[in-house]
């Protein structure tokens, strides 16, 4: 049994129905905006995720977020580190420092590629990739040394989750690429949206096995332009069910644009209230960037 | 084998248009097999070189040729260009219709002679006949795992070049770069599949040591 550093594990691993929600560090220099989300988000969830470079977009470093996020506002953070934008050098200061000021769950990604970003003339890195990254992670914090076993001054605490999609077809390729990382050692798993049960459930049962607390990842839609980039273009592919669809598209017949949102509420509530009843889902992971005032109604209307 | 495109003429014309006597060299290794510069097309170059030298520019040169076996081979390239060489001492230059290693080897046995690389060097691949394309298949890393990878190789035909794949970005075993194409990760998955081998797929693959691929590379023999 590893030790436990932070409370997302120790609320992961007490059989609560778990929360988490994710923001964005934005191209930005201002920190207020994100202590405001936090704050707003505090009561509701366990952890923020901070995203790293989202779409391959430049923001923020989400290591400052992530941190801001802690202190000022008092939420634990999942800080998320891709690995399209550092080489090992850069990720293990990162992790050194982000060890360094408090932060104790980390996500591990590949990331998207350069070119679906805002400078898609960059260089892709890809040094390591999110497999390698746990590796590394585990290095640090099981054995306080780095990639090439130098020593670390000092402890890391870290717990790892990686990303994961239920929707992947064949599923079968993404339930042993998990098993290639559960070996390695990871804490938990926060999966890409999920809109239709019957996807969350068949890979719960998949990866039961494995013993490792689930987030299943729970996206609202604000219009129905986003309904289809999810299915249609959407890295990885999504699957939404058509009576979902309809309704989405009914709502925004009937009761215009604001409605489409409204239904969304409900429906990821619907999904939310299901998963705790007929699931072992750990919890869940809520992602509406933009539009993070809805988290807090989306989790009223599903506890 | 090398794959590789010639240069516009435009391009190839530009450079060559203050010398007065060329030399266009081919290869008959890739660069002939894939009919980008074995002998025909050192024969075409020649011709449309003279005739568009003259008409745009009024000017007549002395263009020779020479198509060797394999430009890559510093032996051969000696001693069969050397007695052309010295015909282009006035005013000379080489156009390489090689690949860079076919440049470069020309060069460095004559570097006092200015070399034209006559072509873009692309990959190393294969042409796929049924579509008429061609695909780059190799990196020359180092460190071969194509025994492990059923034969496809992560490293240069997944877009990230993930030695862990696929990532989160494959759908429905196309890639996320490119949807036309096939994620290399799906296709390793299938091949191991059918080959009864699919443990090999959960194997992990530690950071790789990037002093082995680290340019410039020097191989001095066992
Ligand atoms: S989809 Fe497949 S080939 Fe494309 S980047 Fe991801 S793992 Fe590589």
């Amino acid at each position: 049994m590893r030790k436990i550093y932070s409370k997302l594990m120790e609320n992961l691993l007490s059989g609560k129905f778990v929360y988490t929600a994710e923001i964005e560090a934005g191209k930005t220099t201002n920190l207020e905006e994100i202590v405001e989300k936090g704050k707003m988000l505090k009561n509701y969830v366990t952890a923020i995720n901070v995203t790293d470079n989202p779409g391959a977009c430049a923001h923020m470093n989400p290591l400052i977020p992530s941190y801001v996020i802690q202190r000022d506002v008092g939420v634990e953070s999942v800080y998320q580190i891709t690995c399209r934008d550092r080489n090992r050098l850069a990720i293990i200061s990162d992790l050194l420092a982000a060890a360094a000021l408090g932060i104790r769950n980390v996500l591990a990604i590949t990331g998207d590629h350069v070119i679906f970003g805002d400078n898609p003339e960059a260089k892709p890195v890809f040094d390591l990739d999110s497999a390698t990254l746990v590796y590394l992670i585990r290095k640090m914090v099981d054995e306080g040394v780095d990639l090439a076993g130098n020593k670390i001054e000092g402890e890391v605490k870290f717990h790892v989750g990686i990303a994961a999609n239920p929707n992947a077809v064949p599923l079968e390729l993404e339930i042993l690429k998990i098993a290639r990382k559960v070996k390695l050692g990871i804490d938990f798993i926060q999966t890409q949206c999920v809109f239709d049960i019957d996807v969350a459930k068949e890979f719960l049962r998949e990866v039961r096995k494995f013993n490792i607390p689930v987030l299943i990842g729970i996206c609202p839609v604000r219009s129905i332009g986003m309904m289809k980039w999810y299915i249609k273009e959407c890295p990885g592919g999504i699957k939404i069910p058509a009576d979902m669809q309809e309704r989405l598209i009914a709502a925004r017949k009937q009761k215009g644009k604001k409605a489409v949102l409204e239904k969304s509420i409900e429906i990821s509530a619907e999904l939310i209230k299901e998963l705790r009843k007929t699931t072992n889902a750990a919890g869940v992971h809520i992602m509406a960037i933009g539009f993070e005032h809805v988290i807090p109604k989306i989790i009223e209307h599903s506890s | 084998m090398i794959v590789l495109k010639q240069k516009p003429l435009d391009w190839i014309l530009e450079a060559a248009r203050s010398y007065d006597n060329i030399l266009i060299v081919g290869c008959n290794g890739c660069s002939g097999i894939y009919q980008v510069g074995g002998e025909k097309q050192v024969k075409n170059l020649k011709m449309v070189l003279e005739m568009a030298l003259k008409i745009r520019f009024g000017k007549n040169i002395n263009v020779e040729t020479c198509t060797l076996l394999r430009q890559c081979d510093r032996d051969l390239v000696a001693s069969s260009l050397r007695p052309l060489v010295k015909r282009i001492k006035e005013n000379g230059a080489i156009i390489s219709l090689a690949c860079g290693a076919g440049v470069q080897t020309v060069s460095n046995v004559f570097p006092k002679v200015v070399v034209i690389p006559g072509c873009d060097t692309l990959f190393v691949g294969m042409r796929t006949k049924e579509l008429g394309e061609f695909n780059e298949l190799c990196r020359a890393c180092g460190e071969c795992i194509l025994f492990e990878t059923g034969g496809i190789c992560p490293l240069t035909r997944c877009a990230k070049g993930l030695l862990n794949g696929p990532c989160g970005g494959m759908r429905e075993g196309k890639c996320e770069v490119d949807p036309t194409r096939d994620c290399a990760w799906a296709l390793i998955y299938e091949r191991l599949k059918a080959q009864g081998r699919l443990d090999l797929f959960l194997k992990f693959r530690p950071p790789r040591d990037h002093r082995v691929s680290a340019s410039p590379r020097v191989w001095r023999g066992e």
